[in-house]
Parts: structure tokens; C-alpha cells; sequence
């Protein structure tokens, strides 16, 4: 398992990065690759793909680096670790990771931004068990998510300026773009969604806490892919956004003081993971620091720097993480001396972090004498242009100076004292990740242009959106300004060190800027919004149901209202059918039984089920009245099968005594309550009648039935429209409607597998004791005689019914294409014969004699139903195209042939299953032994 | 026809509404099933009324103004469906509250 979820997640990472070299010729040709996936053509929304040759390059870092980190992490990760789990999270981060540098469409990049942000919460918070890992998890996931929303709007702005979410399209309207009055809107929006995922200040404190992460995700998240999302963000809509003093000045302060934080806070780190988090930190400051100068030059040197960082962060990361597992300690102070322990792993240490601090000969020198050349480059004479060289070399001081720290402290001195455990050199395979990475180190600081150069000019070509500038990559310049400065971080840094090393292991905080605590701020300002929406909640929230009903329906009521409160009200020009007094006279007891049913519902629970079922019962009658015998039809049914179950569920239900209040004591509360009820539900119903009587009394549009009623015989074959709509116009409805009965009837079967009933409805009914104590009572009688006689003679009737309703549901369910019935009809009928048979025999016996398997007629009725969909499109047509012909078949005659009944057979099966499964499952709770609902209530309590 | 109609369902609504407002689990649930009586026959009259012209068509030619409107019957029909589909499961989760809570109140609780 642990070996296969390797296999799997490191074969994808390389198939991808082959796949991504295989495409390289073209993308050096300068073409841009485009792929898409029609999903909303008409609101502009597609899934594009997109592969120049910035997201070329950035798809490189993480799919390569991705396969090196997976290699690493097979080694690191500890026999206890579920490690599927980790690399499946890895994979959707990494998949998550691509979509984003693939993006074609600006809405796309946003989506798979939160995507990045979901996984990396994921695999940060992979070690759950630690409170750590979860609330750096949580800080990381809230921070670059609402970021990510920052962004969202951002680009949407962007959207709406450049006229299409295109990236194509807006790419070349830059100029419109920084013209236009909501630039600067969509700028911020923009960079506060990079700043919070690439850890700029002031969002940069979720980073170090993200260290909670196993190593290898921190490797790759702050070395190639996370962190750096919000630098593609930036490099792909540079030349868009770029060139305007808004962002030179936002993109570069804020990168210059993140630069400055990050590698000064570094210094002062005692965990190695945490030094190596904040040196992120400052050199995403320089990435963003040279982008926001806004020269193309800076701009290529951004993406090198990317590429370079990249390479030896992740190398620095996983000696880190190889340091942890052979010494079992990160802390510098108790770390020394490893060097003559795990010597290969040192010089390759110690080559990433040359790289680092800006060594010659190795790539992280090259991209910063470029980043020195371009801060002493003049641009505009402000403050901050001036300040550039200066910070610039401080902070570079400073790096040099917390790299030296890492390989001294670490690597060097005596032999160290009282480690959990002795260190020795890790496997070979667990050190290869980072051999390669620091081959590529070397290979790109000493031959730049033969290796990175070609890749790097076409990035720049289409991050620019033009021919970048003349540039050269050599280590030698000759001796020029940056090399001066570097020369001088160098011999600076090295000497702070010297002289201050042993204070530095004393620190505990950065001084300066340790007071500013990003966390404290975050977990505050959190800590208000919760308590902000508790209060909310508390104001405006209810659990109870009481309320919230009343509310929606006054709701629904205003809404109701507000169209004719702007119209008016007024009556259509339709005479209307002649009134026949009959149907007047049967609307009386309707309304009789309605309005009884509500006043007795609560005393006279039966008498008011027979009430609600007599307003069923008009209602039926109403629909046969006026044309619509089908569903007459199937309302009584139901009428029938809803009745037994009401009365099914009654014996479940507590006894209700007379009124809680002697007459006369009621509080005035209860008054004023029910008053407001009553006066909201005779204004739903008046809002209904006269809405109903409106809509009546209009002349009838045309509308799509008239297509249904010319095309029911001639195209599908069947007489009844009503059911011709339902297996064959619109079967596809119908199948979603009979799954959701199949849930609905599965879902209450395995509610009552669980049905605790409360202690006193368990004891037998008070009517069957009465029964068995006159039973107990009188001679030659035993207990339970009386119950066996009961109504003997409609038992027996009823068992003798079900052939007849057998045959008549089955007559129903065939003449349903051409006379009313139809599956539902059916269904439901031949439910009732199956009920019928329970309440005429009692549950034990029944069963004894009739296997009825509910769950078995819903899957085949389901199964039967997308088979006749599923056939159609084997047979090239449409999912539940139906096919018909007429059989002239010896004595019977004329006979329809239909897959549509077919597929009215499935749902047929489905509505006699789950009907049955619903009212058995009910029925059944009476026969569950006393000692049974006993024990389980003594369990409870 | 069509005002004793649209008097019939705003009291089938009017008594619905009013149940489903009560506290207790059963008025909730006839309260509700009075509601779908009401909602499906106002879907239905969004058809209009027609006496004696059921939607079931003849061989021939098919003049659309003899027949009832088919397409609010089929949307009924399926409500009349779900609608029993609904008031079973609402029986049983009541069912079920009732004995876990050990009270038929709405909200589980019967303190006032």
C-alpha cells in the first residue's frame, strides 16, 4: 500500500514532467498552446488550458521538484504515518498546483488558487493529531483563502474592464486596463490575493507556523509551488497591471520590507525549519521586490530567482528534514559537529546554502547580482527608488549571515551532546532528491547559459508579452557595482557572524520587530469575528422550529404580495366553467374538514386524520370533476396508503391530556401567539385564493402542452398524455423522482433500525389490555382470543382481495400509455394489497407466509429504469429516447409496444418497493418484543 | 367552478399554515399534508379549469383546446407522490425524536 501510493503519486509527477518536455519544442518556438473544454460557452466560461512558456516553466518547478519531494517523502514519512492518505493529498495539491500556472481563464485561476488553498490545508494539517499542525493548518487556510476570495473579486474586476475572462484577451488589453477608473480597485483586490499566498507583509506570518507540516510538504509548498502562486499571479498579469506608480510602489515597498523582515527575523530563528521559513519569507520579498520595479530586465530577473530559489530552498528543506530525522532535534543550540556524522549530507547542505547566501559559482549568486543591478538601476529619483541599493545590500548582509549560522551551527563545532539519538547518514535514496537539486545548483551558477538560458528567455518572453531586453548570464561581469555589494554582504555577513554568534543562540526573539506578532493580530481579529456572529446568531438565530417556520411563511406571503402591491389587482376577462352546485356542495364539507382537521389535531389526533382525509378525499374528487382522472386516481391512493401509515405512526405518539390551562388561566402570551398564527394563516389563504382565482379567470396561453398533446400519439405511441409525459417526454425527470423516492424509503428503514420507542408507548395498547384482561377474566377463554376474533370477516375479505388488487394493479400499470394508470398508480396499488394483507393478518403471520423483499423491488425497479434509458444510448440516441410499434397479435388485437412501458415498469418495482418498505418498516415496531425496547431503554439510561 | 376553487384552496392553505405553525409533531404533520393538497391544486389550476376533457387523445389529429392542460397534471402527479414520500419520512424522524426526547414537541423540548 505504502509502496503503491508511491508508485502511483511519483509515476504521475514524472509522466507529467515527461509529457511537459515533449511539449518544450513548441513552446520554444514561442507558440502558445491552447486546450478547451466547452462547459458555459455562452457566459464566456470554459476550461482552458493554457501552456506558454512562463506556465511552462512553473509547471516544470512542480511537476519535477514534485517528483523529487515524492521520492524523498517515501523515505521520510514514518511507518505509523498513513501514507496513502498523504500522497493523495499531495496529489490534488499538485494537481490543484497545475491547473493554476495551466489557467487560460482569469475566473479558472481563482478557482484552482482555492483549490491550492483546500489541499495545502490538507497536507499542512496533515499530523491532525497535533494542535499545531491544525491551527497553523486553519491560520494558513483562512489567510490564503480569504485571500483568494481578494482575488477572486480582483480578477473579476479585471473581467469586467478588459470585456472577457480570456486570458488572450485581457493580456493584450493592458493598456485599456491601467486607463480605466477601476484599476486601482482590481490592483489591490489582486495583490492582497498574491501577498497572503506568496507571505508578503503584512500577511507573512502564516508561513513559519505552517512549519508544522511534515518536511516534505514543507519543501514543496515554500519552495516551488504555494508561496510562489502568488508570484505567477503576479508575473502573468504583469504586463497588464505593471508599470503604474500604484504598483511600483505597493509591490515594491511591500516586497522591500518583506525582503528586510523576512531575513532579519531569520537570523534569530532557533529551529532550523523556522530559519529556513523566514529566509521564504525575504526571498519572495526579492521576487516581488524586482516585479514591482516593473522593468522588463527586473522581470526576468524575478523569474530566475524563482527558478533558483525554487531549486535550493527544496534541497535546504529536505537536508532540514534529514537533520530532524537522524539527530531528532531542529534546534540549532543542540545541533553541532553533524558533519563528521552525515558528511555527504553536509556538503550538499552546505553547497544549497552557498547557494542561498549568494556564493559565486552557484545559481542564487547570478540572480542576485542581478537583483543589485537593478535596485542601483535609477528609475525615478523617489525615496524609495533611492533606498533600494542600500536595503537591498542590508538585507543581503543579513542572509549571508543567517546562511552561514544554519552550516556552522549545524555542521561544525565539537560533537554533539545528549541528541535523542546518534545521526548517521540517511539512505542514499532519501539523499538523492537532493543531490540532483544541487547539481542543478552548481549547473546553473557555473553554465547559465547553457543550461537555464534558453528556458528562461522564452518564460520572459511570455511574461512580458515582447522581446525582453538584452540580458546576459555569466558569472563574470567584470568588476562592476552589484559585485562590490556582493562582495561586501559576504565579508559583512561572515563577520557578523563571527562576532556574534554565541549571542544569537541566546535569543529568543527577533529584537526590533519581535513585538509584531502577525499571529496575535490574526487570532484577535479572528476571535472577534466569532464572537461578532455568535451575537449575530443569538439576535437573529433560532433552533426553534416554531419561529423559523413563521418567519418563512410571512416571508413567502410578502412575496407573494409585492407584485400585486406595484400591479394591482385585477380580474382576467375568462368567464370561467358554469358553477355546478354539487361541486359547490362538496367544497362546503372539504372546507369543513379542513377547518375541523386543524382545530382537532391536537386532542383528537384520529378524528383528525379522517378530517384530513376527507379534504383529501374533495380534492380527488375535484381533479375527477375537471379532467384530470389520473391523478384523482392516484390521489385516492395515496390518500389510502397515507392514511394506514398516519394511523400506523399514532400508537407511537404520547398521550395527550386536556388543555395544560384550566379554562380561564391561559397566559396572555399563548393568546397573543395563536392570534398572530391565526392571523398569518388566514393570510397565506387569501393571498392563495384570490392569487388562484386571479390566475384563473385569465385566458390560457400558449404553451409547451400543446406540443405534448399533438406529439403523445404520433411520436410516442401512447393515448394518455398525462403518462406519456411522464415515461417518455420527461422520463428523465421521473427517473430523478423515483430515485428519490428509492432514498426516501431506504432512509426510513434505516431510521427505524435505530427507533428507540419512549417507555410508555412500549406496553401494550390500553385497548389490547382491556381485551386480554376480559380474555383472563371469563372461563374457557384464553388470552388473546378476543384480539384473534376481531373483525374476523373483513380479514377474511381482505386476504381474499389480493389476487383482485394484484390484477388490478397490473391492469392499471398496462393500460397507463393509453387510459389512466401508469407505474405510479400501480406502484401505489399494489402496495395496498401488500398492506392490506398485514393489517388483516398481523406482521408474524404474513411474514410466515410471504417473503416480501422491499429493498430488492427498489433496486430492480431502479435498475430497470436507467437500463431503458442507458439501452438508447447504446442504440446511438439520446439518454431514454423511447421506441414504439404497434403488435397485432392473434386474438387479443391491436397491442402497444413500448420501451416507455418498459421503462413504467421500473417505476412501477420502485413504488410498490419502496411504499412497502416504507409502511412495513413502520408496522414492523409493533412486533418488536417488549424485552427488546426494555433493554434498550435501559441501555440509554 | 373556479371561485368555490380558489375559496378551496385558500382554506385548505389557511388550515395548513395554522398546523404547521402548532407545536406539536402530528399538527406539523397534517398541517403539512393540508399544504400539499392546496399546492397541488392550485399547480393544477395553473392549467385552468375544464369539465369533461380529459388529456387522453385519439388516434387523429389533435385539437389542443378539447383537452385539459396534460402538462400541470404531470406535475402533480409526481407531487402527490413525493408529497407521501415527504409525510412518511416526517412521521418517522417525529417518530424517532419522540423517543429519543421523550416529547412530541417540535422542538424536542417541552419547556415553554
Amino acid at each position: 500500500m505504502r509502496r503503491a501510493a508511491g508508485l502511483v503519486a511519483g509515476g504521475i509527477a514524472l509522466a507529467g514532467a515527461a509529457l511537459l518536455v515533449a511539449l518544450y519544442p513548441m513552446i520554444g518556438d514561442g507558440l502558445v498552446l491552447r486546450s478547451e473544454l466547452q462547459w458555459l460557452p455562452a457566459q464566456g466560461l470554459n476550461l482552458v488550458l493554457r501552456l506558454d512558456g512562463l506556465s511552462w516553466l512553473f509547471a516544470f518547478l512542480v511537476l519535477a521538484i514534485g517528483f523529487l519531494v515524492v521520492v524523498y517523502a517515501h523515505y521520510y514519512m514514518s511507518p505509523e504515518d498513513p501514507v496513502p492518505r498523504f500522497f493523495s493529498f499531495f496529489l490534488a495539491f499538485m494537481g490543484a498546483m497545475l491547473g493554476l500556472v495551466l489557467s487560460g481563464n482569469l475566473i479558472q485561476i481563482a478557482f484552482f488558487w482555492e483549490l491550492t488553498s483546500l489541499s495545502s490545508f490538507l497536507l499542512i494539517g496533515y499530523w491532525h493529531q497535533n494542535e499545531a499542525a491544525r491551527s497553523a493548518a486553519r491560520m494558513a487556510l483562512i489567510v490564503t483563502a480569504a485571500g483568494g476570495l481578494c482575488l477572486l473579486l480582483g480578477v473579476l474586476l479585471l473581467g469586467k474592464i478588459a470585456g472577457s475572462y480570456d486570458l488572450d484577451v485581457v493580456l493584450a488589453a493592458g493598456d485599456a486596463i491601467r486607463a480605466h477608473e477601476l484599476y486601482l480597485p482590481a490592483l489591490l483586490l489582486i495583490l492582497v490575493g498574491a501577498f497572503t499566498k506568496s507571505a508578503q507583509f503584512p500577511f507573512h506570518f502564516w508561513l513559519p507556523h505552517a512549519m508544522a507540516a511534515p518536511t516534505p510538504v514543507s519543501a514543496y509548498l515554500h519552495s516551488a509551488t504555494m508561496v510562489k502562486a502568488g508570484i505567477f499571479v503576479l508575473m502573468r498579469l504583469w504586463p497588464v497591471l505593471a508599470g503604474t506608480d500604484a504598483w511600483y510602489f505597493i509591490v515594491t515597498g511591500a516586497g522591500l520590507t518583506t525582503l528586510l523582515i523576512g531575513a532579519w527575523s531569520a537570523i534569530f530563528q532557533q529551529d532550523l525549519k523556522g530559519l529556513l521559513a523566514y529566509s521564504t519569507i525575504s526571498h519572495l520579498g526579492i521576487i516581488t521586490l524586482l516585479l514591482g520595479i516593473g522593468s522588463p530586465l527586473a522581470a526576468v530577473a524575478a523569474i530566475f530567482h524563482t527558478a533558483n530559489h525554487a531549486t535550493f530552498k527544496a534541497s535546504l528543506f529536505m537536508a532540514a528534514g534529514i537533520i530532524d530525522h537522524e539527530a531528532g532535534t531542529r534546534d540549532l543550540r543542540r545541533l553541532s559537529g553533524l558533519r563528521r556524522f552525515m558528511p555527504i549530507t553536509a556538503t550538499l547542505a552546505m553547497v544549497a546554502a552557498a547557494a542561498m547566501a549568494g556564493v559565486p559559482l552557484l545559481n542564487g549568486f547570478l540572480s542576485k547580482e542581478m537583483l543589485l543591478a537593478e535596485a542601483l538601476e535609477d528609475y525615478n529619483d523617489t525615496l524609495l527608488d533611492l533606498l533600494l541599493p542600500y536595503v537591498a545590500t542590508l538585507a543581503l548582509i543579513f542572509s549571508v549571515l543567517y546562511s552561514v549560522r544554519f552550516i556552522h551551527q549545524s555542521f561544525f563545532g565539537p560533537a554533539p551532546q545528549g541528541l535523542p539519538r546518534v545521526p548517521e547518514e540517511a539512505p542514499h535514496w532519501m539523499r538523492l532528491p537532493i543531490e540532483v537539486l544541487v547539481m542543478a545548483c552548481l549547473a546553473v551558477g557555473i553554465f547559465p547559459a547553457a543550461t537555464i538560458g534558453p528556458y528562461l528567455a522564452v518564460a520572459a518572453r511570455s511574461t512580458i508579452g515582447a522581446e525582453p531586453p538584452a540580458y546576459s548570464l555569466a558569472i563574470w561581469h567584470g568588476v562592476n557595482q552589484p559585485l562590490v555589494l556582493s562582495v561586501i554582504a559576504l565579508v559583512i555577513g561572515t563577520l557578523a557572524y563571527v562576532v556574534f554568534a554565541r549571542r544569537l543562540n541566546a535569543i529568543t526573539a527577533a529584537p526590533l520587530i519581535g513585538v509584531l506578532k502577525g499571529r496575535r493580530v490574526f487570532e484577535t481579529a479572528l476571535s472577534a469575528i466569532v464572537t461578532a456572529a455568535r451575537r449575530l446568531e443569538r439576535i437573529f438565530g433560532t433552533q426553534r422550529l416554531q419561529p423559523q417556520l413563521r418567519i418563512l411563511v410571512v416571508l413567502a406571503c410578502i412575496a407573494g404580495l409585492l407584485p400585486f402591491v406595484r400591479h394591482g389587482y385585477d380580474l382576467g376577462a375568462n368567464d370561467g366553467t358554469m358553477l355546478d352546485p354539487g361541486f359547490a356542495i362538496i367544497w362546503l364539507i372539504g372546507a369543513g374538514c379542513a377547518i375541523g382537521a386543524a382545530w382537532q389535531a391536537k386532542y383528537h389526533r384520529l378524528a383528525a386524520v379522517v378530517l384530513v382525509s376527507g379534504a383529501g378525499l374533495v380534492s380527488c374528487i375535484s381533479f375527477v370533476w375537471l379532467s384530470a382522472p389520473d391523478l384523482a386516481l392516484t390521489q385516492l391512493l395515496v390518500e389510502t396508503v397515507t392514511t394506514v401509515l398516519l394511523l400506523l405512526g399514532l400508537r407511537w405518539l404520547p398521550k395527550r391530556l386536556p388543555d395544560i390551562w384550566p379554562e380561564g388561566d391561559k397566559p396572555a402570551s399563548v393568546n397573543q401567539r395563536r392570534g398572530t398564527d391565526l392571523f398569518i394563516a388566514v393570510a397565506a389563504g387569501l393571498g392563495m385564493a384570490l392569487f388562484a382565482y386571479a390566475v384563473m379567470t385569465r385566458p390560457m396561453p400558449d404553451t409547451i402542452s400543446r406540443f405534448f398533446l399533438e406529439q403523445s400519439y404520433s411520436a410516442a405511441g401512447g393515448r394518455n398524455v398525462v403518462n406519456v409525459i411522464l415515461v417518455d417526454f420527461r422520463a428523465f425527470d421521473t427517473l430523478g423522482e423515483i430515485t428519490v423516492l428509492g432514498i426516501v424509503a431506504l432512509a426510513i428503514f434505516s431510521l427505524l433500525r435505530r427507533f428507540r420507542p419512549a417507555r410508555e408507548s412500549v406496553a401494550d395498547p390500553v385497548q389490547q389490555r382491556q381485551q386480554d384482561a376480559s380474555d383472563h377474566a371469563r372461563e374457557g377463554r384464553d388470552v388473546g382470543d378476543t384480539l384473534a376474533e376481531s373483525l374476523l370477516v373483513p380479514r377474511v375479505v381482505m386476504e381474499w382481495m389480493f389476487p383482485v388488487i394484484t390484477v388490478f394493479a397490473l391492469y392499471l400499470l398496462i393500460r397507463g400509455h393509453d387510459l389512466p394508470g401508469g407505474g405510479f398508480a400501480a406502484g401505489v396499488t399494489m402496495s395496498i394489497a401488500l398492506i392490506l394483507q398485514y393489517m388483516a393478518a398481523g406482521t408474524r403471520s404474513v411474514e410466515t407466509r410471504l417473503r416480501v423483499r422491499p429493498i430488492k423491488w427498489i433496486a430492480s425497479g431502479l435498475l430497470i429504469a436507467a437500463f431503458v434509458g442507458t439501452a438508447a444510448i447504446a442504440l446511438r440516441h439520446p439518454f431514454l429516447t423511447s421506441w414504439f410499434r404497434y403488435l397485432d397479435l392473434p386474438v387479443i388485437g391491436k397491442v402497444p409496444l413500448a420501451t416507455a412501458m418498459l421503462f413504467d415498469i421500473g417505476v412501477f418495482l420502485l413504488v410498490v418497493g419502496a411504499t412497502a418498505l416504507i409502511l412495513i418498516a413502520i408496522a414492523h415496531q409493533s412486533v418488536r418484543t417488549p424485552v427488546d425496547a426494555d433493554a434498550a431503554g435501559r441501555r440509554r439510561a | 367552478m373556479e371561485i368555490v376553487l380558489a375559496i378551496g384552496i385558500g382554506v385548505l392553505t389557511s388550515s395548513g399554515v395554522w398546523l404547521i405553525l402548532r407545536p406539536r409533531t402530528f399538527q406539523v404533520i397534517l398541517g403539512l399534508s393540508l399544504l400539499s393538497y392546496a399546492v397541488n391544486l392550485f399547480i393544477y389550476a395553473m392549467g385552468r379549469l375544464k369539465v369533461d376533457a380529459p388529456p387522453i387523445v385519439g388516434t387523429g389529429g389533435v385539437d389542443p383546446a378539447l383537452y385539459d392542460d396534460p402538462l400541470p397534471q404531470a406535475l402533480v402527479l409526481t407531487a402527490i407522490v413525493i408529497s407521501f414520500a415527504m409525510t412518511a419520512l416526517l412521521l418517522v424522524v417525529l417518530l424517532a425524536s419522540r423517543g429519543i426526547t421523550g416529547t412530541d414537541h417540535v422542538d424536542g423540548d417541552d419547556g415553554e
